[in-house]
């Protein structure tokens, strides 16, 4: 059970780098690579500051920034010399490596000593219930730091979400999601559709590095290679939350993409449980959001066919 | 109020998909007139109208909207003084979002987009006004994705959305071509009552003379890159169906006639 809980935090701070990959992919139609780069990069980012004693919730703005930072160039390539996206994307992601090493100095630091935002929920939690203290979930016993850890995180994550569902409804969101739904159109009415991309794609990555940066703080260190196959598994999280909330509204587009993370980490906790060699987990995971980007073509396709076969008797 | 002095617009200049659609083309159009555009296909109405919206910008020439000279305008901050619509009915509107959405975004034309609430309940009343004379039954399904609508709704609704804020220069570029014939008059009728209860400034494209002498005040033609007919005033009111086909005609026997002999013929036989 305490696994369970771990996973649905994780699940939880994931679901971040899911809104990331909405607004880039859904909002855009823009395959943005950046990610793999930006979310080490928020984890870089943080874990430096930290280690030197900074403030872990200004390390973590500070990481939420310079995700910002690496979205809009990748923005402005793309906007401004018309490269396309996933090239672009790739440019931005390579050249982040090497700024990834320089901010850490190695290839891993570790948090386990240092005070985190988390440590300091934990501190929290033992300070109201003592440092022992289990509860019962279900019927299941744990560990009540544990469930503050996790309640930190919802709320966390709601109030993102609130803030995101309230941005793309004011006046500037909305002519966000019109660039990504007709350019064309929004640009006869007056809208700047390059520097809309700019703002979106950095707002995409700003929320990719912010999920670097908790869950480094969550798992005690940053890794260079953390972001690898992190793009994949946004889009997982994103195509999960669409099957199971299925309404394009963006409220509950927002909403799906984090019931898509959770539900995507704990599939994932449960099958490596069941003895799923870890090596395995990304060529599932592409096998994964392949078979779901085909599937809606397919069962249209099929669909088609069956109205014609109704036609033809 | 629209002055275009001798724009030249050519496209993949120095390949062999070269083509120069605009080759000199000047314009003055007074404040209220309604210019038709004719012309065959390929003559460069389209790129005419592109033009004067800042789709690019042009070779040569100048183009001064109401004194302010706009050559070097970006489409979008032209789009403060200009309406548009376009041939394709579903390129005015963003098919994924509402109907009021659409319309809420269309009330922003020019203006600055900040953090103020995209869909003020307040709007809605004034939107189902503006939906209902359409009689189309939109003002309840203000809520629907604007995707679900026919061609002729989201042309209607795109012909309302660019003249919600009052342009100074309206642009419609075959915008009933893609229509059937019903629909098509429908939305004329609509085209005309909108440019007349607000005295706006129009240049249409079309592609039927009928539309041409029986709208507008003003008939031009196009071939191949230059206005090569300008009716005006009495002129204009004179002109039939019937004159406008024999310039059709007279334009393109001259196409046929190969203009290499010509210059062959010209330099040994004059
Ligand atoms: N974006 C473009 N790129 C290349 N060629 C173009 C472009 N737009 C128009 N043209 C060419 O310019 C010429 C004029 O086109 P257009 O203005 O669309 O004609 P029409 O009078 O039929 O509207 C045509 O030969 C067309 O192929
Ligand atoms: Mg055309």
């Amino acid at each position: 059970m305490s696994l369970l809980i771990g996973s649905f935090t994780i699940g939880l701070i994931l679901s971040l780098l899911a809104l990331g990959i909405f607004i880039s992919f859904r909002i855009f139609d823009f395959p943005d690579i950046t990610a793999e780069g930006s979310f080490t990069f928020g984890a870089a980012t943080a874990a430096s500051l930290i280690i030197v004693g900074v403030n872990p919730l200004l390390a973590s703005l500070i990481a939420f920034f310079a995700g910002m930072v690496a979205g809009s160039v990748t923005g402005f390539i793309h906007t401004r010399f018309k490269i396309n996206p996933l090239l672009a994307g790739i440019l931005v992601m390579t050249a982040l490596y090497s700024v990834n090493l320089h901010v850490m100095g190695k290839s891993n630091i570790p948090l386990l000593n240092e005070t985190t935002v988390f440590t300091w929920v934990e501190n929290f939690a033992v300070r109201i219930s003592g440092a022992d203290a289990k509860s019962t979930l279900l019927g299941w016993e744990v560990r009540t730091k544990d469930l503050w850890l996790l309640s930190f995180c919802m709320t966390a994550i709601i109030g993102f979400c609130v803030l995101l569902w309230w941005f793309f409804k004011t006046n500037i969101g909305t002519a966000m999601r019109a660039t990504g739904d007709n350019d064309q159109m929004i640009r006869a009415l007056g809208v700047n559709t390059k520097a809309m991309i700019i703002i979106g794609v950095a707002i995409s990555n700003g929320f990719i590095a912010l999920s670097g940066a908790m869950l480094a703080q969550y798992q005690g260190f940053a890794d260079v290679q953390m972001g690898i196959g992190m793009m994949v598994w946004g889009l997982a999280s994103v195509i999960i939350g669409e099957a199971i909330i299925n309404d394009s509204s963006v409220g509950f587009v927002i909403m799906g993409a984090v019931v898509g993370s959770v539900l995507f980490r704990l599939l994932v906790a449960i099958a490596l449980r069941w003895g799923l060699n870890p090596n395995d987990l990304k060529i599932i995971t592409a096998f994964f959001v392949f078979i779901a980007l085909i599937l809606p073509g397919i069962l249209k396709r099929r669909r088609k066919m069956t109205l014609k076969r109704d036609d033809n008797a | 109020m629209l002055k275009i002095e001798n724009i030249k617009k050519t496209f993949n200049p120095g390949t062999i998909n070269e083509v120069h659609a605009l080759r000199g083309v000047s314009l003055e159009i007074e404040e209220g007139s309604f210019v038709c555009i004719l012309g065959t296909n390929g003559s460069g109405k389209s790129t005419a109208l592109n033009a004067a919206a800042g789709n690019f910008v042009v070779d040569e020439g100048k183009i001064i909207l109401d004194d302010i000279d706009i050559t070097n305008w970006s489409e979008h901050r032209r789009a403060k003084y200009i309406g548009r619509v376009f041939q394709n009915p579903f390129s005015g509107t963003a098919p994924n979002m509402s109907i009021q959405e659409n319309l809420a975004l269309a009330m922003k034309r020019g203006k600055k987009r900040g953090l103020g609430w995209g869909l003020p309940g307040s709007l809605i009343e004034q939107f189902k006004q503006i939906v209902s004379p359409l009689n189309m039954g939109l003002e309840d399904r203000l809520e629907n994705p604007i995707g679900k609508l026919s061609g002729g709704q989201r042309q209607a609704l795109t012909l309302l959305m660019s003249t919600v804020i009052k342009p100074k220069l309206l642009l419609l570029d075959e915008h009933t071509a893609a229509l059937d014939p019903k629909t098509a008059s429908k939305v004329l009728d609509l085209t005309q009552q909108v440019i007349t209860r607000d005295n706006l400034t129009t240049l249409m494209v079309t592609h039927s003379m009928q539309q041409a002498v029986k709208l507008g005040d003003r008939i031009l033609m196009m071939h191949q890159g230059r206005v090569v007919f300008d009716f005006k005033g009495e002129e204009r009111k004179r002109l039939k169906i019937n004159d406008l086909l024999s310039m059709f005609d007279e334009l393109r026997r001259k196409d046929n006639f190969d203009p290499t002999l010509a210059s062959f013929l010209v330099d040994n036989y004059v």
